[in-house]
């Protein structure tokens, strides 16, 4: 592997400290990498080019004065673009929030720098994290590295294709419904969402608080680990967060699978997948039982609802959240003669098609008359899902499905239903509507040679074993194909 | 189960000003999204308690300390309009 670009975090790490490298090169291969898969992918909307460098400067310094804050020191990295970062524009996406420069850093944010890890950029996202697939940015959609006539997925999308394409070594997303996993998979990386309060929230612009829980996109299982313990870990400014010791995720990755039961989901595996999808996830199940794991079949009865209840939860929360979009501190602002007038052709104007649909629905199924047949009907169905969850984890240690029904689809195949891109979300959808933690791992490749991702989900907290089974599966599947656009080569 | 929604009147509670177009555009999507929705009305619930959160913890305290804030300038300079330490908006009550 010549190009430095292409290096794991671990692979990274061990070179500047022995000197190999410095993190000012390091930052140099990524960005001779963006300067040449940009053009045709647009994974970032921002570049913070200066900010980049002084971090790579101080990541130098740190090193030759033996000052060792940890494994993501001088490390490249992309934020999706809804985590703020001070001083450097946030916009989530949108309109509305186009040139806003944050006051403050997020806390995953604050631990990175300290971590010494170099802020490279802020990627495309759909509009509020509101999206499978990239397109509904109002800056223009992001292109999958490994087809670039297809979606990346989302919607952290441009923060998926930045790593498979090696203009990034890792990126940070946000996951509400599978927003990390399922880009993760379509752009055949590995993709975490932790265990709902497991990373701090704060300084995450919110979609649906109940759900929303960041998370790392890595081309490693080793890397996940590293990228999630230098976020994780109880904040004060997030009362949701969890307040316990940190899972020690490391010690278990070369332990293997022997006596561990895996539980295949019924209800996720066979029907609606496709075939060669579900192929290689039987591959992936039958590689864990030769390497000494117990198969169990397992059921979630309730998560057939999960899909419709999700889609009164997430747009409830968001309405409320949004509400905050009305052009009075910061952002986009229409003029009006009332402030009311004002804040309706601010938002009117300013917020993309799916997002408007998104606030109306749940606007909707919040309203008197309606909030009982729908959002509390929701809410109990979510009591189920979770009850489901607990059950199964009575008969199995993780539970296993593919992350995404399909490998990715092109541009513009679903924009118009916006119901069958929210069938993108099916498998993913359930450890969020439970706050548990899953990981989608890169398993093999379809017949178009596109990438399908394998799910591993776990009880809350149950990281450990989670990330033990997710390094036993990569082990075994050997995923070595890279995205044809993964090169600095101008072609 | 058919949904049937008074669009304009849920637009104006959400603060969205769209035109016809945009509103027809959005009430037939937006019922067949709530039609898949409300299969969720299929599922016997009797005796179950909602879920809000993931979560059962409820009144998270902390020290009431004086901490660093965020930074006046810096807030207010991301205002579409202020005077002076102010965030100015258009008038809000009738003279």
């Amino acid at each position: 592997m010549s190009d430095l670009a292409d290096l794991s975090v671990g692979g990274a790490a061990a070179g500047l400290r022995a000197g190999e490298f410095t993190a000012v090169e390091l930052l140099e291969a990524v960005h001779r990498r963006a300067a040449v898969t940009e053009a045709e992918l647009h994974a970032y909307l921002t570049i913070d080019r200066d900010g980049a460098a002084r971090a790579a400067v101080a990541a130098d310094s740190a090193l030759r004065a033996a000052d060792d804050p940890g494994p993501l020191l001088g490390i490249p990295v992309a934020l999706k673009d809804n985590m703020v970062t001070r001083g450097v524009e946030t916009t989530c996406s949108s309109k509305i929030l186009s040139g806003y420069r944050p006051p403050y850093d997020g806390t995953a944010v604050s631990r990175l720098r300290a971590g010494g890890a170099v802020i490279f950029g802020k990627t495309n996202l759909d509009e509020f994290a509101m999206g499978s697939s990239t397109e509904n940015s109002a800056y223009g959609p992001t292109r999958n590295p490994w087809d670039p006539e297809r979606v990346p997925g989302g919607s952290s999308g441009g923060s998926a294709a930045a790593v498979a394409a090696g203009s990034a070594m890792i990126a940070y997303g946000s996951d509400t419904g599978g927003s990390i996993r399922q880009p993760a998979a379509l752009c055949g990386i590995v993709g975490v969402k932790p265990t709902y309060g497991l990373v701090s929230r704060y300084g995450l612009i919110a979609f649906a608080s109940s759900l929303d829980q960041i998370g790392p996109l890595t081309r490693t299982v080793e890397d996940a680990v590293a990228a999630l313990e230098v976020v994780g870990g109880h904040d004060p400014a997030d009362s949701t967060s969890y307040p316990g010791s940190f899972p020690d995720m490391r010690s278990g990755l070369e332990a293997g699978v022997s006596g561990l039961r895996i539980g295949v989901v019924a209800e996720l595996n066979g029907a609606g997948i496709d075939p060669a999808v579900q192929a290689a996830v039987d591959e992936t199940v039958a590689g864990l039982e030769r390497a000494g794991a117990t198969v169990v079949p397992v059921s979630l009865p309730s998560v057939a609802y999960a899909l419709s209840a999700y889609y009164l939860i997430a747009p409830a929360e968001c309405s409320a959240n949004l509400a905050r979009f009305d052009g009075v501190r910061y952002g986009l602002r229409r003029h009006g003669e009332t402030v009311e007038e004002m804040m309706s052709t601010t938002r009117g104007e300013g917020f993309g098609p799916e997002v408007t649909r998104r606030i109306l629905l749940g606007t909707y199924a919040l309203s008197a008359g309606y909030y009982d047949a729908f959002y509390g009907q929701a809410q109990r169905v979510r009591t189920l899902i979770i009850q489901d969850f607990a059950d199964a984890y009575e008969q199995a240690d993780v539970l296993v499905s593919p992350t995404s029904p399909t490998t990715a689809f092109p541009l513009g195949a679903r924009t118009e239903d916006p119901l069958s891109m929210y069938l993108s979300d099916v498998c993913t959808i359930p450890s969020n509507m439970s706050g548990d933690p899953a990981i989608s791992v890169p398993v093999g490749v379809d017949e178009n040679g596109l990438p399908v991702g394998f799910q591993i989900m776990a009880p809350a907290l149950g990281e450990p074993v989670m990330m033990r089974v997710a390094a036993e599966v990569e082990r075994q599947a050997g995923f070595t194909a890279r995205a044809r656009l993964a090169t600095s080569e101008v072609g | 189960m058919p949904v049937e929604i008074d669009i304009a009147k849920v637009a104006r509670l959400a603060r969205l000003s769209l035109t016809d177009e945009q509103l027809e555009r959005y009430r037939v999507q937006c019922e067949v999204v709530l039609e898949h929705a409300a299969r969720v009305q299929a599922l016997p619930t009797e005796g179950v308690a909602p879920t809000s959160h993931p979560l059962p913890r409820t009144n998270v305290f902390r020290e009431d300390e004086v901490a660093e804030c965020l930074d006046r300038e810096e807030v207010l300079a991301a205002a579409p309009d202020r005077d002076g330490d102010y965030f100015l908006v258009p008038r809000i009550l009738d003279e």
